[in-house]
């Protein structure tokens, strides 16, 4: 291994992060954004006027365009970089290689990534006023929403493979039990057995409640440099060291695999990026929209065969103290989901593990993480290798 | 069947100039796709160009409305409230016999005989006052 050569390409030196609430009051994105903004710019030890470069997320309610001039104004920074990463649940994961490309080129030194989404009682989100194709050709037919593509897939995988119900469910479980050592998710306090899982309402067939995420309100953000930048700051740097992206289609009917994803590029590719191998990793931070999504991964980064998810999970152990340690604060089926924020949810932990910050559920020596990001449906995805300093 | 569906409160097709045909075509109970004189593949849904060689010399022609079931779902919590009347019901991917794949509704009265492959037809009905591509089991 020693003469291996890892290049980290950029840093997260500081990060934010918002309790996940079930409903907001009267709080704007604007606001939220701002709250968790500096709680990322506290984290690494900076002021404000660093940030030179921004990275947002599309905004289909308040700020539907100029979304990076109208957060630059609100937060009051001029960055001399700004864009929209509009990757759906990847958006997160997409926008660290950004930040690390528009660092290596030049355009600026100090990124702030950030995510933030309000949720009121009794108030729909709001919808983006052109959905097609989808809306003409799924949404007339009954098949509104992600859940319905979900399930499309998941029945897919158990009519090819023989996978079972109880299966799925041990990943809703594990996601549950981690919930229960971290006090901000939405889950804390209310584990679930296979059993419980298994017994919750069918929402649509092969999807049981917990297997879906939980709509939350909430906001991560976290802060980017260049990694000679970040070894003069104060706070423990954890460093890209590699990523991966593919974009394979936009509706379930269009996929071209219902069995395996663009994961299998991405993963991969960000793998061979930071020359290092899957079975290296001390934290799985795996995209979790729903147990199926877990099962694909799995499968598509090569732990185990297509199919055969389901056995392997049960030979290993997932909690901070398992041979796998997986999504440790409790994946957003555990955490919640705070719409694009959950996606990032994933990065925070796993900046959390490599500075050795985990109180209560670190993994132990952790060194080396794995961190997913999708979007639509296995639609768009991300892939990123992080490591901590001691690399 | 048919009152049932069509006194759904539910969004119908948002049509344009390129999909017109379609839904002109499903109104008359006829199953048209696209395909391209370029390339020879058919295209679904509809488009200005072909996906595959990215032709714009696509044309209209009458397909089979045959398919085989890819995977299903039955629906117990619909993600438009319109739909609640006729829950649970099926929707599925119906891989085409001209190639492309697409989503319907399936008319089925029991999800337990469904498997990959089994061969469904097209079977027009009406909802919302708007005549749909549903399929149906090819009766053997």
């Amino acid at each position: 291994m020693s003469n291996k050569r890892r290049v980290p390409l950029c840093a997260i030196v500081g990060i934010g992060e918002m309790a996940p609430k079930r409903f907001t009051e009267g709080a704007t994105t604007l606001g939220m954004i701002a709250e968790v903004a500096k709680l990322a710019i506290q984290d690494a030890g900076l002021e404000k006027e660093a940030i030179d470069g921004l990275l947002v997320g599309p905004q289909v309610g308040e700020t539907p365009q100029h979304v990076p001039a109208t957060v630059a104004e609100y937060l009051g920074i001029q960055p001399k970089m700004g864009n929209v990463v509009d990757l759906g649940g990847s958006t997160g994961a997409g926008m660290l290689w950004r930040a690390a490309a528009a660092i290596n080129f030049g355009m600026c030194e100090t990124v702030l990534c950030v995510l933030a989404n309000t949720r009121e009682r009794d108030k729909l989100p709001p919808r983006s006023p052109n959905r097609n194709p989808i809306r003409e050709f799924d949404v007339p037919f009954g098949a509104s929403g992600a859940n319905t593509s979900y399930a499309l897939l998941k029945q897919r995988h158990m009519a090819e493979f023989s996978s079972t119900q109880e299966e799925f469910a041990l990943i809703a479980h594990w996601a549950r039990k981690n919930a229960q050592l971290n006090e901000k998710a939405i889950f804390y306090g209310k584990p679930a057995s296979v059993l419980d899982v298994l017994n919750s309402p069918m929402i649509v067939d092969p999807l049981h409640l917990y297997e879906i995420v939980m709509p939350v309100a909430g906001g991560a953000a976290f802060i980017v440099t260049s990694a000679k930048a970040a070894r003069s700051k104060g706070t423990p740097p954890v460093y890209l060291l590699g990523a991966g992206e593919k974009i394979t289609h936009r509706a379930v009917s269009q996929s071209p695999s219902l069995t395996t994803t663009p994961f299998k590029y991405a993963i991969s590719a960000a793998l061979d990026q930071a020359n290092v191998d899957i079975q290296e990793m001390d934290l799985l931070s795996l995209y979790d929209c729903y147990t199926s999504v877990v099962a694909v991964t799995l499968e598509d980064a090569g732990l185990c065969l297509p199919g055969k998810f389901g056995t392997w999970m049960k030979e290993h152990s997932f909690g901070y103290d398992g041979d796998w340690p997986l999504n440790t604060h409790g994946g957003q089926l555990g955490y919640g989901q705070p719409d694009l924020a959950g996606g990032m949810s994933h990065i925070i932990e796993a900046v959390r593990q490599l500075r050795h910050e985990a109180n209560g559920r670190q993994i132990p020596n952790a060194r080396l993480g794995l961190v997913t990001g999708n979007g639509a449906t296995l639609s768009e995805v991300t892939a990123l290798v992080l490591g901590a300093e001691s690399c | 069947m048919l009152d049932k569906f069509n006194n759904l409160k539910v969004p119908g097709p948002t049509m344009t100039l390129i999909s017109k045909p379609f839904w002109d075509a499903v109104a008359k109970h006829e199953f048209q796709l696209q395909k391209c004189s370029d390339c020879h593949k058919w295209v679904f849904y509809p488009r200005g160009h072909c996906p595959e060689c990215w032709s714009d010399n696509l044309i209209w022609e009458i397909a089979s409305g045959k398919g085989r079931l890819k995977t299903w779902s039955v629906v117990h919590k619909p993600g438009h409230s319109g739909w609640d009347e006729v829950t649970p019901y099926a929707i599925g991917l119906i891989e085409l016999e001209e190639g492309p794949t697409m989503m319907s509704h399936l008319l089925i009265e029991s999800d337990e005989d469904l498997i990959i492959d089994l061969p469904f037809e097209v079977s027009y009905m009406k909802c919302n006052d708007v005549w749909l591509p549903f399929f149906k089991k090819q009766i053997s």
